[in-house]
């Protein structure tokens, strides 16, 4: 319905127009216009509170937009439940706390969704979650608990979670920022891989690194409007924006 | 790794724990726990003897001559086979469920298996409780094992035990009652009931309809539905702001005259129904306090893998809600089953009632009332002491993956 691309030729997944948010009075979003293409890495960075975070969760409804569009998959995000819950199915999560089932093994957490959701049968829906194990390097720990694994593993149990559900788009929100430094990097690996497979992909983080090695574009936020976007190339040699530029001098200088 | 280890291996020091160090540490260690242990001393000293002289002229005949009347209460004493089929579906079914869920069960068949061992082997009371009686406690203990036998058959599975669970209870109720005008099982009504039967029934049934009514309260306090939030919300907090006896009074004065005349609710089914509604909003709050316990990223997470409302209800935040206020929901059942001998308020002959009447109805034994509390309480500890431990070996067993 939206051929509205960036030049590529594929078919946008996200399409969001003048997207505006609310917490009470303080105007977090102010009109975020971005198209993501199918199989296109975005990354997201910027200050805290810049917006960043509020506005990946509006793309699977975990926040309501209040004005605007928010096309994912050419279903529009609206108050309908039902298109809210279509959208949802095709979009996977991870986020900053993880935030696993405790109460459920790794293994339990990632087939529960193909279970009740997708109505797979259990068998079909346990050997897709070993696999996915497998790819992200932990296939031993299926049967732990996520008080049992390391941050760095429950992290990938959550992206394989996610990954379970076949999502057309992954969404990153942090994902490492709750890390400790040594397990960052298995998590990131992951991500990379998921990249290179041709997943489309909204990645909020401050690890340059893997803009740098894994981005198609990347999204410079601040005070809840997009202030400039562009290839990695782009922003990290020549940025256009005085405040890019700071930002990036911030963060890059360790 | 353990080159270096073995030649420099420190081991820990060994504390020596001698008397006067354990003493001076536990009870001596400064000047006020000093006073306190010498205060404590002295009370023991003063009040043991009086006690063991008491225990010892006790005279336990109040409850060692009619101790069948603490069990049944006036059961026609020709049906009593009726209530012991009862027993016996109880034992089995415990022996069951032991086997099948392991654990906390254990805990009770096993102080089950002890009281029937302790009342078959009673030395005293021979007149009163018969070699047949003996027999079949005894046998009961038989039972129980059976019961755990059979757990390894086909029918130790989990949904089997529940519904055998729920087919006995119908059978002892429908048994206990009896048929209008038949002659093999005529009808007893529940005035002749009584004893701790009644205290088990009404708690068992209590504990069972309360906990999924106050799991619905509980989810509705919290719902975005405002006619259901309001419900809820006015029927937790006006259950709880009444005492439970007056909603038993209620329950059985105000209650008959909204009713038409010729519906006549059971009196015992009107108190359960009082005491399951006092139950169920008490345990709506427990279970609020574990809902909001689980952290907004568990809704999230299940929201963003699709999970509808009720799916993440149910999958997600119930099992963690109710793990969490187990402690709770178990002192809810311990409260309850306690607060059964509010019924002797409201003229049911449970337990209580019965040894209040058998005191108060014989000359020779009023000065017997002590031994006849102490016997109730020792009976209500051995049950609510059971139901605690239990709730501690549950804990365990479901305290894996905790966060």
């Amino acid at each position: 319905m939206n051929e509205q691309s960036t030049g590529n030729g594929a078919r946008p997944m996200i399409v969001c127009r003048d997207v505006h948010k609310w917490f009470d009075d303080f105007h977090v979003l102010r009109g975020i216009d971005l198209t993501v293409d199918t199989g296109e890495v975005v990354v997201i960075f910027g200050p805290s509170g810049s917006g960043k975070s509020t506005f990946i969760r509006t793309i699977n409804r975990l926040e309501e937009h209040h004005k605007g569009e928010i096309i994912v998959d050419g279903i529009e995000l609206s108050h309908d439940i039902r298109n809210i819950e279509a959208i949802r199915r095709e979009v996977g999560m991870v986020f900053q706390q993880f935030n696993l089932f405790p109460h459920l093994t790794a293994l339990q957490n990632i087939t529960l969704g193909p279970i009740w959701v997708r109505r797979w049968p259990k068998q079909e829906a346990e050997s897709v979650a070993r696999e996915l194990l497998e790819r992200v390097g932990i296939p031993e720990q299926a049967d732990k608990f996520p008080a049992q694994l390391s941050g760095g593993q429950q992290q990938r149990v959550a992206i394989a979670r996610a990954l379970a559900m076949q999502p057309k788009i992954m969404l990153f929100d942090e994902p490492t920022s709750a890390l400790d430094p040594e397990m960052i990097k298995e998590v990131l690996d992951v991500m990379e891989e998921l990249a290179d497979s041709g997943m489309t992909m909204l990645v909020v983080t401050h690890e340059m690194g893997f803009a740098r090695a894994a981005a198609d574009r990347l999204v410079f936020f601040d005070e809840g409007l997009i202030v400039e976007t562009g290839t990695p190339q782009e922003i990290f040699s020549n940025p256009k924006e005085e405040r890019t530029k700071l930002f990036l001098s911030q963060i890059l200088q360790h | 790794m353990a080159s270096v280890a073995t030649e420099t291996e420190i081991k820990r020091p060994q504390q020596q724990i001698s008397l006067p160090r354990w003493l001076r540490q536990n009870l001596f260690n400064n000047w006020y726990n000093s006073l306190l242990t010498i205060l404590a001393l002295w009370l023991l000293i003063r009040a043991a003897p009086p006690l063991v002289n008491w225990l010892l002229q006790a005279n336990w005949s109040p409850v060692l001559s009619r101790p069948v009347l603490y069990f049944v209460g006036q059961y026609p004493a020709a049906q009593l086979w009726r209530p012991a089929v009862g027993v016996v579906l109880i034992s089995f079914l415990l022996g069951l469920s032991w086997g099948v869920w392991r654990g906390p069960l254990r805990t009770f068949a096993l102080v089950l298996m002890s009281i029937y061992a302790v009342l078959a082997l009673l030395p005293v009371g021979m007149e009163t409780l018969g070699l047949t009686g003996r027999l079949f406690l005894a046998g009961n203990i038989l039972v129980v094992v059976l019961g755990l036998a059979a757990s390894r058959t086909p029918l130790g599975k989990g949904r089997w035990v529940i519904l055998l669970g729920l087919l006995s209870f119908a059978v002892f109720i429908l048994l206990v009652r009896g048929f209008a005008g038949n002659p093999r099982l005529p009808q007893i009504q529940t005035t002749s009931w009584g004893g701790l039967m009644l205290n088990l029934l009404v708690a068992a049934v209590g504990i069972v309809a309360s906990f999924p009514i106050g799991v619905l309260l509980a989810l509705g306090r919290r719902s975005r539905l405002p006619v259901v939030k309001l419900f809820s919300t006015l029927f937790i907090e006006l259950v709880r702001g009444v005492p439970l006896i007056t909603i038993l009074f209620l329950g059985s004065i105000l209650l008959p005259l909204f009713l038409q005349e010729n519906v006549r609710i059971d009196r015992v089914i009107r108190a359960i129904i009082g005491m399951t509604m006092f139950s169920a909003a008490y345990m709506a709050e427990n279970v609020r306090g574990g809902l909001q316990a689980i952290p907004e990223g568990q809704y999230e997470a299940a929201r963003a893998i699709g999970l509808n409302g009720p799916l993440t209800t149910g999958l997600i935040i119930l099992p963690q809600a109710l793990r969490l206020v187990i402690p709770a929901i178990v002192g809810q059942f311990i409260a309850l089953f306690k607060d059964t001998t509010l019924l002797i308020i409201v003229g049911i002959n449970e337990i209580l009632g019965i040894g209040k009447s058998l005191v108060l109805g014989n000359p020779e034994w009023i000065t017997a009332q002590k031994e006849v509390y102490l016997f109730i309480a020792i009976v209500f500890w051995v049950f609510t002491y059971a139901m605690s431990h239990s709730s501690r070996r549950l804990e365990k067993a479901l305290g894996i993956g905790e966060r």
